[in-house]
């Protein structure tokens, strides 16, 4: 009881000062009513109501299921057996990857700042992107992101390494992709970061760092998000790139398709 | 009524996107881990705790829609109309200001820096050291996120090239790195993911969307996106910084 309250209190001093800053200058300065007033006030309460509802489900079930799930993959009970001496190959934590990739693109369709994002996205693009299909497409690239963090805590490898790769990858990307999608893409990095992931991530990134000699759980957990921040935006102008490429391949066919119908007809 | 219909379809929505969660969890449990539940996990509490994500989802969807996206549009058109740029960037800053300042997320990642600067040696291992040390690095990255909606804010209005700011972000980003003490680094970039919260995300994205469909000749599709970005990148090279030109001057914290 006590920690719903708490929810409800946290949540409240995070939309408190929003709210300000918005009625303060829309009477202040703008000086107009806000249109349909009553209903923007019953969504700015369902907004606290639902986003305190959504934080205390997490914290009551999917935050304790996810780090013990995590604890437990990393535990040395579940890890095959060890022979005398031997060293643990990477190959051993083949559950840790699934767990990691399943659970990463799982929890981020749900992440409400992405559906926000996705619904504006579908709106002013007039149908061309498809909110589900852009949310699939963050999805994945968190999923790997998380994926390639696990391993890469697994082997030891210098964290700048990834993110040196994966900068040069957007790069490239950005320089090949149709326009229109760059700045949803950069913005699909930050989007992913906010509720559902990042704890479930963490308590892997934990386990994983202090289940393997030699990792410290400060860097490596981090790590993970660094690199989960960045895959979204390689996998949205991949999506992108795909489409473009189906587009111009189904109008090459159609124009190939055209003269030979015209032969036909003489 | 019409609240309640489209309500009952959002709740559908929500259940539809939790299923894949759950299916994941159900079959590592089931079929991989096939370990019992600890007693202090009821199956009772996992199934409410559920319900009220599901409630808790539909609830905060369907109030954005009907009062932050309308509100944040309608501000972004009235201040287009109004045509003051002054005001409309006073607004951006205090608008990322006042978001970030009070975020819980922030309160907390702060607090944990604090300690784990302490302990590698960059400022005094006493209470007193790490509260100025804590609450000069919220007021660092609030500043930073008002600033980046100011900036993204001037790049919608001026038509700048998003992909070539955000790739210089990043080259400062790195260039920095390399000139830090390690223990910030980790601090810094996880301040980035920090400050893009759950309720900020779809007002600045509102924000943005509305600016860029009612300035002539902005698609909102190339130049409304990008404030999230900003965020994202802004606070990592502020808190760099700060720790590499401000650290030192912090009052009864320099070593």
């Amino acid at each position: 009881m006590n920690s719903l309250l708490g929810t409800f209190w946290h949540t409240l001093m995070d939309i408190l000062p929003i709210v300000a800053v918005i009625f303060g200058f829309q009477y202040g300065v703008i000086r107009k009513p806000i249109k349909r007033l009553s209903r923007v006030i019953v969504g700015f309460l369902m907004v606290w109501i639902g986003l305190s509802l959504f934080l205390v489900g997490l914290e009551q079930a999917l935050f304790p299921m996810g780090e013990l799930m995590a604890t437990q993959l990393t535990s040395v009970d579940f890890l095959p057996m060890l022979e005398e001496g031997a060293q643990r190959h990477w190959r051993d934590y083949f559950w840790v990857y699934v767990f990691a990739f399943m659970i990463g693109a799982s929890t981020t369709l749900a992440e409400p700042s992405l559906i926000a994002v996705s619904i504006k996205a579908g709106e002013i693009s007039g149908g061309t992107i498809n909110p589900l299909m852009l949310r699939i497409a963050v999805s994945l690239g968190m999923a790997l992101g998380i994926t390639l963090g696990a391993w890469r805590i697994v082997m030891g490898w210098p964290l700048h390494w990834f993110i040196f790769a994966a900068y040069l990858l957007v790069i490239l990307q950005t320089l090949r992709s149709p326009r229109s999608i760059i700045p949803l893409a950069f913005d699909s990095g930050g989007v992913t970061t906010s509720t559902i992931t990042v704890p479930i991530i963490a308590a892997l990134g934990l386990g994983l760092a202090s289940s393997i000699p030699g990792r410290s759980p400060l860097m490596d957990g981090f790590g993970m998000i660094a690199l989960a921040c960045l895959f979204p935006i390689i996998s949205v102008m991949g999506y992108a790139q795909i489409a473009q490429w189906v587009t111009i391949r189904h109008h090459k066919k159609k124009r190939q398709q055209m003269p030979k119908g015209d032969s036909n007809a003489l | 009524m019409e609240i309640v219909v489209s309500l009952v379809r959002q709740m559908r929505e929500s259940l539809r996107d939790l299923a894949p969660v759950v299916l994941v969890m159900a079959f590592f449990q089931l079929a991989v881990l096939r370990q019992p539940l600890p007693s202090t996990l009821a199956l009772a509490d996992l199934l409410t705790g559920l319900i009220c994500v599901v409630i808790g989802l539909t609830l905060f969807i369907k109030g954005l829609e009907f009062g932050l996206f309308p509100v944040g549009e309608s501000l972004a058109r009235a201040f287009v109309t109004k045509g003051s740029l002054v005001w409309l960037l006073l607004f951006s800053f205090a608008l990322g200001f006042g978001s970030t300042i009070a975020e819980p997320a922030l309160i907390a990642v702060a607090n944990q820096a604090a300690n784990v600067v302490a302990e590698g040696g960059l400022i005094n291992q006493t209470d007193a050291a790490r509260q100025v040390f804590a609450s000069s690095l919220r007021m660092v990255v609030a500043v930073s996120v008002g600033s980046a909606v100011v900036l993204g804010v001037l790049r919608i209005f001026k038509g700048w090239p998003l992909h070539l700011m955000i790739i210089s972000g990043y080259v400062i980003v790195l260039l920095l790195t390399l000139l830090v003490p390690p223990e910030i680094v980790g601090i810094a970039y996880d301040s980035g993911g920090v400050t893009t919260s759950t309720i900020t995300v779809p007002l600045v994205t509102a924000l943005g969307v509305g600016l860029a469909s009612s300035i002539k000749g902005r698609s909102p599709m190339l130049d409304g996106f990008g404030l999230i970005a900003f965020a994202s990148v802004m606070p990592i090279i502020f808190v760099l910084l700060f720790s590499l030109m401000g650290l030192p001057f912090l009052p009864g914290v320099a070593l």
